[in-house]
């Protein structure tokens, strides 16, 4: 019975018609998009490192890597875990170190997109400990705009922006990284394929 | 009930409100840095706004274009033309999936619904991951901020709150300390959760997907970990095209915290394998709302705060002491709507300083509405009476203009030479909580005609 009443409710009480809006905004003017990202994804707390291949960026990833025992991802040399092969995310919950590679990254904002073809289960990049995303600098682009542009074209069932560790400020305003998920983020940038 | 009897527990002291004031002007200077980054900002809040009025104006099109895509993504659509429909639409698919457990990600609709005792009433256990949400559920106390949950908490308060129920040292607020054993704590109700339960800040009408905005993940976390997920969104939320996103997007976080985008942006399209996704589309008096020609605009509202960062009385007085689960200058004009005589004081609680207005992403025309909500409850309820009645009195006094002009001279004299008692009582509403201002000399017509006839 909700649907009808609903549906009823509107059309009896919404405005005549009005347009809808074109969405033409300017784009980049000019900005370094490598150099926009670097800024503010380093502003919303992450780090960002240039590699010259993807071999480097392994071996920055191998470097950082420390005592992590549990890590899983895109370099699988590194890898002690195989995601494929996990089937409840639950188990997730040991992981230290999750590395994927990023489809797009927004210089405007440093979101970078993963979905789950990526990610192989939804919950990797948000339940390991600390996540490494890696990026080539022709998949910038510089607003939001010409993200979903690109991701018109995309089929996923599930897919998010990260621009980040996650993080909070409920504590009296005083930003704390590691709230519930990563306690940080390092984007590798690669140059363009 | 009112805006004023409220505020006056909260600025009893002195110290507190300069602090809730200071913490959320620095949000607002935030939003600013932000905002004036990029010279298209004006036209992002037109082309919002835009299709904010749009899609009400097509609001059953495109709500059964929603239901249609997103059924076909393998997304279950419910709808709720109220609070308690929306509750047993919830509780019906806990039972059929045994549900006992759940983790829920904040949502000011399930405030609105009054969602939580419900559930443990029926009892589930339900755990508000926020982690402000958390800390106003261990305190047993609602969100006084719809962005800042816990804003008007100290840290130390917050200290107290996890040595009781966290069993934490004590650690004189070290909100490092504090956040580390919520996330050990809330990783283990994560874990346990037989359910997830999220808002959502936009649905897309051509995709049938929708968003969910975190800082935390707190949202992720739980949604991926169990089988069942379950979305309540309120009708308004629903935008028209993919690309519209962009535009919404762009505007939300930097308006709520100064941040350029929220940590995560996550996109919910279709269930994950093996799990079940839910969405509920509520209405409880968005479609009156929406028939309220004056006050339509307050539905264009993303819930992103800016205009209680900004308004000089909210950040004075506090989010509880609106007793709305929207507090704040947009809580003042949707408030009334769902009950006028409940919410009577709310609209006075402005300065109609248009603060509110100038910071909207999405260009409600907040300040406005509060004037308009003042004359039609002055009509329909009741206002104070003191003030009504010298309201009154004014009135008939400005259409005689020779007592106005004797009683101007008499109050100038009476002013100084009155004692208190008379000047500040209770017939006087002006003179609470502040001094009445020293009276001029003389009056301005006295002035004037002093210097005309000296100019010649």
């Amino acid at each position: 019975m909700g649907k009808a009443e609903i549906l009823k409710a509107i059309k009896k009480n919404k405005p005549e018609k009005l347009p809808i809006p074109s969405l033409d905004f300017p784009s980049s003017n000019g900005q370094d998009l490598k150099t926009l990202y670097e800024e503010r994804l380093t502003a919303g707390g992450g780090e960002v490192i240039s590699a010259k291949d993807k071999a480097e960026a392994e071996a920055i990833v191998k470097e950082r890597m420390g005592d992590y025992k549990f890590v899983a991802g895109a370099f699988e040399a590194l890898n002690t875990i195989d995601l494929s092969a996990i089937r409840d995310p639950h188990e997730l919950e040991l992981l230290d170190l999750a590395v994927f590679e990023g489809v797009l990254g927004v210089a405007e904002n440093g979101a970078i997109w993963v979905n789950e073809e990526v990610l192989v289960h939804r919950a990797a990049p948000f339940i390991t400990q600390h996540l490494v995303l890696f990026i080539r600098e022709d998949q910038l682009v510089d607003k939001m705009h010409e993200a979903y542009k690109r991701l018109r074209a995309h089929d996923y069932g599930h897919g998010v922006f990260i621009a980040g560790p996650s993080k909070t400020a409920d504590i009296e305003q005083s930003l704390v990284i590691g709230a519930h998920g990563p306690k940080s983020l390092l984007v590798i940038m690669l140059p363009p394929a | 009930m009112s805006h004023p009897s409220e505020a006056k527990k909260f600025v009893k002291n002195e110290n507190r409100v300069n602090w809730h004031d200071q913490s959320l002007w620095h949000v607002r200077e935030k939003r600013d840095k932000a905002v004036n980054l990029f010279p298209e900002w004006e036209q992002l809040r037109e082309k919002a706004s835009q299709i904010k009025s749009h899609s009400l104006s097509n609001l059953d099109y495109y709500l059964e274009e929603f239901e249609k895509n997103a059924t076909a993504n393998g997304i279950k659509v419910h709808w709720a033309s109220d609070a308690i429909e929306h509750n047993e639409i919830v509780f019906n698919i806990f039972r059929e999936h045994g549900v006992r457990r759940i983790v829920k990600s904040k949502s000011m609709l399930t405030e609105e619904c009054h969602l939580n005792p419900f559930l443990e009433k029926h009892g589930v256990e339900v755990i508000d991951s926020d982690l402000g949400e958390r800390i106003v559920q261990l305190a047993k106390e609602t969100p006084s901020h719809i962005v800042m949950p816990a804003i008007h908490k100290k840290k130390i308060e917050i200290d107290e709150l996890f040595q009781k129920h966290l069993h934490t040292r004590p650690s004189n607020g070290d909100e490092n300390y504090l956040t580390a054993a919520a996330r050990e704590h809330l990783r283990q109700k994560f874990m346990k959760a037989d359910a997830a339960l999220t808002g959502v800040n936009f649905g897309i009408a051509e995709t049938g997907e929708f968003v969910v905005c975190t800082n935390e993940g707190n949202a992720d976390m739980g949604v991926h970990l169990t089988p069942l997920h379950i979305a309540s969104m309120g009708i308004e939320k629903i935008i028209p095209r993919y690309e519209d996103l962009g535009v919404f997007i762009r505007l939300l976080a930097r308006s709520a915290t100064g941040q350029h985008v929220t940590t995560y942006t996550s996109q919910f399209r279709k269930p994950r394998e093996g799990a079940e996704l839910h969405i509920i589309l509520v209405d409880n008096g968005r479609t009156v709302q929406l028939g309220r020609e004056k006050y339509r605009r307050s539905l264009h509202c993303i819930r992103c705060g800016a205009c209680m960062n900004t308004c000089p009385v909210y950040r004075r007085s506090g989010g509880h002491s609106y007793q709305s689960v929207v507090p704040g200058p947009i809580g003042s004009i949707l408030s009334p709507g769902i009950d006028m005589k409940k919410h009577a004081s709310l609209p006075f609680a402005s300065s109609l300083c248009g603060s509110c207005s100038d910071v909207c992403p999405v260009k409600i025309d907040i300040h406005k509405q509060l004037y308009s909500w003042r004359q039609d409850i002055t009509r329909e309820a009741n206002e104070e009476p003191a003030k009504k009645f010298s309201m009154r009195f004014a009135g008939w006094l400005f259409t005689h203009p020779n007592l106005y002009k004797k009683a101007g001279k008499f109050g100038r004299k009476a002013l100084k030479i009155l004692p208190r008692w008379m000047i500040y009582n209770s017939l006087n509403a002006w003179g609470k909580q502040r001094e009445i201002p020293e009276p001029p000399k003389q009056s301005f017509q006295e002035w004037y005609q002093q210097n005309r006839q000296k100019n010649g």
